[in-house]
């Protein structure tokens, strides 16, 4: 429950008046004020400086170093105030805290020394409100990169027990960690020089034999160039099967982009070699020898920028998206404009619409070959207007790739949001549970609550029965304050669930229950057999529980009057809940029987309660029988709730 | 190009529009309320000065323009129930402390209410509460009216509950209520027949005193 809205719990509970008149139960008694204690300022000394507040907005957040009786440890007698030898600075958001119910991360200050006072005053950082989260994100993300950075630069000494293959990969991955790595990255990367090299110099027309033309040097030095050619492919191809034998996951390296570029590039060597004798597909031959050129690409794993530069390109794909779409949408409207107003002239160049698109890009990006020009009047002017518009559609989504651009290249740097993702779903996770805690804690209160009422409602002839040990650590158990506040509000949700005559229970006992309720139509029969079983049998399963349906009801009237029917079902179940919990011996089962009667002397106001009970007899029982064994604690709850 | 800079210009436009709309939205919420002063108040409650001041510094914490609205009332009225939705319910109690059906409560609309619930006779508290039940203020409850209340009510609490609710569990539970009130079997409830219902169960007699000592 938050901090501020304590303050309203008066006005809550107040307001609880609106659902008697049409309750069904009457309603559990308020939690008694243990003194009528005014409201009084406490003096917090923080190094110096001095904090005044209520007592009450200390109280607010009893799981705290400051709201619980943990600083009674720094209460200092003299004074009369609560001395702490802490940073005042961080303790102004610590109180703030108390105070709204919001915790702020101060900018000037340094994540580690905020952290360190959080946990010293038993704050969790989770709680930060939405406004400061992100920086303090941020800063603590920065904060771990830092000295895991630090950790990094220390941590080049070869970790022991690395297996051949594990030492390769992580040769070819960091090439600074040996020497042979050193040695193999630059080998592979002068080899990729010189392939590209001799690719371009092979076009270049060298020295002509005299009596024909030029000859690229390709044709001239055929033999020379073929063996570098295959000098090349081959280092490349013992590259890749080294690098495919050594990655730790062969089916994701093939996947990986860097692998493709590696089998693209030395793959059209190895089609000429088969493909040569063949005449017909030559041509296609000579093309693939294009993809040739994709051995440049293979300097990206030489080169961290370029790697960068093409995930940027990738993630700016919308950017691009956009600008190729508009550039296309404004070349077509002036190719039409244009191939309409030159329609009418004579030997135009203008001859379609797609013709158009020639003359429309060229204009566009001012480039103006010349080798397309309007000659109508009217064509020029359209001509005009297309080379002056054309500046301006180029030039507005720039901005906004090159913006996305850094955007994305600092943020890439810093490796980034998707790590802040997973944290954001944990962080909600655990608000979500620490929330699921204040009502899990009502639960668990109501527990409490009335292990407190049945012990006391029968205490004589059970005390008796029960070891020592195990009631003293239930009267622990049970001294376990909670605060006032909190039983109060309980108290106003124990009001709610009188009124509607249901309770509260959690998820997943809900989840059982709803199974069983449908269960329960078809678990009818057998009433003979669960009532040979006896005692014994209630306490093994859950299911076997509740075949004990019909055995309350068919022993009742043959122990009672039939007038009390409802009492000793409800007591007797009452009973046996009871016991358990609180001693898991089999054997006090079988004391049911007998301690019905002194119980039914001392809790007439339990029996008072079955009977209001609007509902039809045949749910309770169920409800009664149906009891788990193993969470046994809520059904204490929902029994003696009778 | 034109739809180029006509797109443009439309969107500054709206900015213009948005911001003129967020300085209204911040006109309003300056709007400021004090309380009369604590001399009155006490007169007019059953309270003394020191509650009151307790009262008001919880109420200010909250609502720091002095008055709450709708929103905020169903927002922390909610924060005491987390297993279901008290939002309907927090909007009957809206209007019943609204007594001026002003869309807002002021302080002494909120004292004054609590002052009644915890301090008053047992004739004012039931009136309160047959102000409560009765949405429309026609000085009738009707079977419709306390449908939508107990509906409200078993709002509050959720869907995770034990024995699980069915869909008609408010209408039962009225059917049994309203056959009790309505003495005179016409329909309604009258403000008599209910206080003379509720004051001859003893069950409720005794329930309503049991926040008294709240504050």
């Amino acid at each position: 429950m938050a901090a501020g809205v304590a303050a309203w719990l008066p006005f809550a509970r107040a307001a609880a008046i609106g659902w008697m008149p049409v309750a069904n139960l009457p309603m559990p008694v308020a939690p008694a004020e243990k003194s009528k204690r005014q409201d009084e300022l406490i003096i917090l000394n923080v190094s110096g400086r001095r904090f005044q507040t209520w007592r009450n907005t200390l109280d607010r957040y009893p799981d705290t170093l400051l709201g619980s009786s943990e600083k009674e440890f720094f209460y200092n007698e003299e004074t009369k105030e609560y001395f702490f030898d802490r940073d005042p600075d961080v303790f102004r958001s610590v109180l703030n805290f108390y105070r709204t119910g919001k915790l702020h991360y101060p900018r000037y200050e340094c994540i580690s020394s905020y952290d360190e006072e959080l946990s010293f005053f038993g704050i969790v950082p989770e709680i930060i409100g939405d406004c400061c989260y992100e920086e303090y994100k941020d800063r603590k993300r920065e904060n771990a990169e830092r000295l895991m950075d630090d950790q990094e630069d220390n941590k080049d000494a070869k970790l022991p027990n690395m297996t051949f293959r594990e030492t390769m990969w992580r040769a070819f991955e960091n090439p600074h960690t040996s020497t042979m790595a050193l040695v193999f990255y630059y080998v592979t990367g002068f080899f990729i020089a010189v392939s590209v090299i001799t690719n371009v110099v092979e076009t270049v027309p060298c020295g002509s034999v005299p009596n024909q033309k030029e000859v690229p040097c390709g044709e001239r030095y055929t033999v020379a160039f073929f063996c570098m050619d295959t000098a090349c492919v081959m280092i490349f191809t013992v590259e890749y099967l080294m690098r495919l034998f050594a990655a730790p996951s062969r089916y994701r390296f093939m996947r990986s982009v860097m692998s493709i570029i590696d089998v693209v590039a030395i793959l059209p060597y190895y089609i000429g070699l088969v493909m040569t004798d063949n005449e017909d597909v030559s041509g296609a031959f000579v093309t693939l020898r294009v993809f040739r050129v994709f051995r440049i690409f293979k300097f990206s794993r030489h080169s961290q920028g370029l790697r960068i530069l093409g995930y940027t390109l990738k993630s700016c794909a919308s950017e691009l998206g956009f600008l190729l779409f508009s550039l296309t949408m404004a070349i077509i409207i002036f190719a039409t404009v244009m191939f309409y107003a030159e329609k009418g002239s004579t030997s135009s160049k203008f001859t379609s619409i797609p013709a158009s698109f020639w003359y429309t890009i060229v204009t566009m990006t001012t480039l103006g070959y010349g080798d397309m020009v309007p000659k109508t009047i009217a064509g020029k002017i359209f001509g005009s207007i297309c080379s002056l518009s054309g500046v301006l559609v180029i030039a507005l989504p720039v901005p906004v790739i090159v913006s996305n651009f850094s955007r994305i290249y600092h943020q890439n740097q810093r490796a980034d949001k998707r790590r802040a993702q997973k944290v954001q779903k944990a962080r909600l996770a655990r608000i979500r549970l620490s929330k699921k805690g204040s009502s899990t804690a009502f639960l668990h209160s109501k527990r409490n609550g009335l292990f407190n009422e049945v012990l006391e409602l029968t205490h004589l002839p059970y005390k008796m029965n029960l070891s020592e040990q195990s009631s003293t650590e239930e009267e622990q158990q049970l001294s376990k304050s909670t605060s006032l506040l909190e039983s109060q509000h309980h108290h106003l949700l124990h009001c709610l669930e009188k009124t509607t005559n249901h309770e509260f229970v959690d998820e997943q006992y809900y989840q059982q229950s709803y199974l069983e309720a449908g269960l329960q139509n078809y678990s009818s029969q057998s009433p003979s057999l669960s009532s040979q079983d006896g005692v014994t049998g209630t306490c093994c399963t859950r299911r076997s529980k509740k075949h004990h349906t019909p055995l309350p009801n068919a022993s009742g009237p043959a122990h009672m009057p039939p007038l009390r029917h409802a009492h000793p079902r409800g007591l007797q179940e009452l009973s046996t809940i009871h016991i358990q919990p609180l001693s898991t011996s089999r054997s006090s089962l079988n004391m049911r029987v007998d301690d019905a009667a002194p119980l039914n002397c001392q809790s007439s106001q339990i029996t008072t309660a079955i009977i209001s009970i609007p509902t039809p007899p045949v749910t309770t029982p169920e409800g009664d029988a149906h009891l788990p064994v193993g969470p046994a604690h809520q059904n204490v709850v929902k029994v003696s709730a009778l | 190009m034109g739809l180029v800079m006509g797109t443009f210009s439309m969107q500054s436009k709206q900015v213009n529009y948005h911001k003129d709309k967020a300085d209204d939205d911040l006109e309003m919420t300056m709007v400021c309320h004090r309380p009369e002063g604590l001399d009155q108040l006490e007169a007019l409650t059953n309270f003394n000065k020191r509650e009151l001041q307790v009262l008001y510094r919880g109420f200010k914490n909250e609502c720091p323009s002095g008055v709450v609205n709708e929103e905020t009332f169903k927002q922390i009225y909610s924060q005491f129930f987390p297993h279901g939705d008290a939002s309907t319910y927090a909007h009957y109690l809206f209007n019943a402390f609204d007594t001026a059906q002003s869309g807002s409560i002021k302080f002494e609309d909120f004292v004054t209410a609590l002052s009644t619930l915890l301090r008053g006779s047992i004739t004012e508290k039931l009136q309160w509460t047959f102000n409560l039940y009765d949405i429309n203020r026609d000085g009738y409850i009707n079977k419709e009216e306390m449908t939508d209340i107990v509906r409200a009510i078993y709002d509050m609490m959720g869907k995770y509950t034990y024995p699980v609710l069915k869909n008609d569990a408010p209408k039962q539970h009225v059917d049994a209520f309203f056959q009790k009130m309505d003495k005179n079997r016409d329909g309604v409830v009258t403000l008599d027949e209910f206080i003379l219902s509720c004051q001859e169960d003893e069950n409720i007699m005794r329930s309503l005193q049991l926040f008294e000592n709240v504050i």
